[in-house]
């Protein structure tokens, strides 16, 4: 259809035929991704533009089409896939062993939680049941790894709402995580520490002090937020009432992890369906009532503190033994045994060049991540690579839920409720 | 010491809990599974590794979801993805269920029951179709264009049925298996060969 044939057509701008906004007229329809946006819903002048992908609050390349009515946004469309590197499709060329190194790669604020629903799937295709220190190391991980994560959202968030000195807080605060996972794991982001058949190695010397260091500081730094953000009449402002979203529709929309708590859904896997040893150590599941994206700041605020009551039950129950499975099939000998040994050596070198083979089967294995439900779907034939890995991003499923947040509220909104979805596009895009 | 136990043979299940905990959740799965398998002739309960999966057949795909949601408060579809079986050596489906070439997975959790249940639809190479969830639960929207943008599915009645992550004009279906992942020839500078 040409824009001639429209009853209004006098009134297109036509100098922006080369431009990325241009004035439309409600009616006609608008190719976004290949296909028509489903039929136009709004009369009157409306304009279409693009946030995104390249734009500071758009957390990586994330475009969202808007139909703006002068400063109100009447429908956002999430555009995705400009991060799309085919992980899934790599993960099936990979080994079991070689899989971690992948998947740690999807949500990159988290990449511990994507290694361990990996390796829980891998363990629970093998039957293998991992020593006690090698779930409670695996859990004082994920736990650290959740503070940075929220630590990471609080400062992007704080930078996106305008709370500028927030942003340097948050990655100051941060980095102490980030320098203390790299004192356990080797790196600072995109560890490979949590393995099929436990971790990569024990924890260093000295990890305790450090570990109740790092718990120090962040709690202080979530006090000093709290104290900054929490009342600041000007940050509830920004928050309070912006991007409400109800139970009903996080449910039905799929979203997980804080946006569903914020709803008055006191929904979270590490209590409901306990995986490692979440069971035995006291924490409380924080949700509001409201649904708004004050709520989903104030909740991902206080769950630092729960994270950190979390790992202080790592420090004290921390059990010995081992760290990873003695089984030579799975995990490789200590080093020293390789001179002794030559079966030794042969595992070794078998473990390291094609891996380990996984009896056929299927399974789906679920765990809480920062953001909310992350799942692995991991479908084994037999062979030494995965016929099938899929990881189920809750950031993909959560940035559904961006839309009905945003329609109706202003532009400026719509950066604040992106935000408080807190997508990792990474793992949406995989 | 287990090093000096070099076995040729495939892995061995460890013993222990790994069994106790499928036996503990396959008694507590079973009603939701059997409710299933009784409402709709043709669906075969299979129990993978102590979670409950239902193999479904492709017209009841939809009326089982339905179900699923209406009356066994299944609130959340949480994920549908496939699987390209065209080179599963080792394949294993349960009796009674005639493998094709695509599965459609469909994941479902209940809140309220806090309970977890999967579907599988076999989908045949020559008219990869199934129906869409996008009706009872609106959140496989993304998911379901994923399948149909990286293996070829269509889901019949999905809203607006796109590619997500791929191109627009993009060619083939990159999971599936016989798509070649190097077609694309990447060129580098000074590069000797043509």
């Amino acid at each position: 259809m040409s824009t001639t044939d429209l009853p209004d057509a006098d009134r297109l701008g036509r100098q922006t035929d080369e431009g990325a906004q241009e004035m439309r007229p409600a009616g006609r329809d608008l190719v976004v991704t290949g296909m028509p946006w489903p039929e136009a819903e709004h009369e009157g002048d409306t304009m279409i533009i693009n946030m995104g992908p390249q734009h500071p609050s758009t957390h990586g390349v994330l475009r969202l089409m808007m139909e703006l009515d002068g400063e109100t946004v009447l429908r956002v469309r999430p555009v995705i896939g400009y991060l799309h590197t085919g992980m899934e499709k790599t993960a099936e060329e990979l080994t079991y062993v070689q899989g971690a190194t992948n998947v740690t790669r999807m949500d990159y604020a988290s990449p511990l939680t994507n290694e361990l629903v990996f390796s829980m799937a891998v363990e629970r295709l093998l039957d293998l049941e991992m020593p006690p220190r090698a779930t409670w190391i695996r859990m004082l991980l994920v736990e650290l790894n959740r503070m940075s994560s929220h630590l990471l959202f609080q400062a992007t968030n704080g930078m996106d709402i305008g709370a500028l000195s927030m942003m340097v807080y948050g990655w100051r605060d941060r980095e102490e995580t980030l320098r203390l996972l790299e004192a356990i794991t080797g790196l600072r982001m995109n560890h490979n520490y949590i393995r099929p058949g436990g971790v990569a190695a024990d924890l260093p010397d000295g990890w305790e002090e450090d570990t109740l260091k790092v718990c120090d500081t962040v709690e202080r730094g979530v006090r000093e937020y709290d104290e900054l953000l929490t009342e600041n009449p000007i940050w509830q402002e920004r928050m309070v009432g912006v991007g409400p979203i109800t139970t009903e529709d996080a449910l039905a929309l799929g979203a997980t992890g804080p946006i569903l708590r914020s709803t008055g859904f006191p929904w979270d896997l590490r209590k409901a369906q306990p995986y490692l040893v979440y069971d035995q150590v006291e924490f409380d599941v924080i949700y509001t009532e409201n649904g708004d994206c004050f709520d989903r700041y104030r909740i991902r605020l206080y769950e630092i503190l729960e994270s950190i009551r979390i790992v202080k039950q790592c420090i004290e129950k921390m059990p010995p033994g081992d760290y990873r499975v003695q089984d030579r099939k799975v995990t490789p000998p200590p080093r020293a045994r390789i001179d002794e040994s030559m079966e030794a050596l042969i595992h070794h070198f078998k473990l390291f060049t094609e891996g380990f083979k996984v009896p056929p089967g299927e399974t789906y294995v679920a765990a809480e991540s920062p953001r909310g439900e992350i799942g692995c779907y991991l479908v084994a034939d037999g062979t030494g690579k995965p016929c099938r890995l899929h990881i189920r991003g809750p950031s993909f499923y959560n940035l559904q839920a961006a839309a009905p947040m945003a329609e109706g509220s202003l532009v400026a909104d719509a950066v604040a409720i992106v935000s408080s979805v807190d997508p990792i596009m990474g793992e949406v895009d995989r | 010491m287990p090093d000096d136990d070099a076995r040729e043979e495939s892995h061995k299940p460890a013993s222990g809990g790994a069994q106790e905990r499928d036996a503990n959740e396959a008694i507590e799965v079973d009603d939701i599974a059997a409710a299933v398998v009784e409402k709709f002739p043709g669906t075969v309960f299979h129990d993978s590794h102590g979670q409950p999966v239902v193999h479904v057949a492709r017209d009841a795909w939809l009326e089982v979801a339905t179900f699923l949601r209406d009356e066994q408060q299944f609130t959340q579809c949480l994920d549908v993805t496939a699987v390209d079986h065209l080179v599963d050596s080792a394949r294993f489906v349960p009796p009674g269920v005639s493998a094709e070439r695509f599965e459609v997975v469909a994941n479902f959790l209940s809140h309220p029951r806090n309970r977890r249940i999967r579907a599988i639809c076999q989908v045949p190479e020559a008219d990869p179709n199934v129906a869409s969830l996008a009706e009872p639960y609106p959140g496989v929207n993304f998911g379901e264009r994923e399948v149909y943008d990286l293996f070829g599915i269509a889901f019949e009645g999905h809203p607006d049925l796109t590619r997500i992550l791929m191109p627009d004009d993009w060619e083939g279906f990159p999971l599936r298996k016989d798509d070649a992942p190097a077609r694309v020839p990447v060129t580098f500078k000074e590069d000797p060969s043509p």
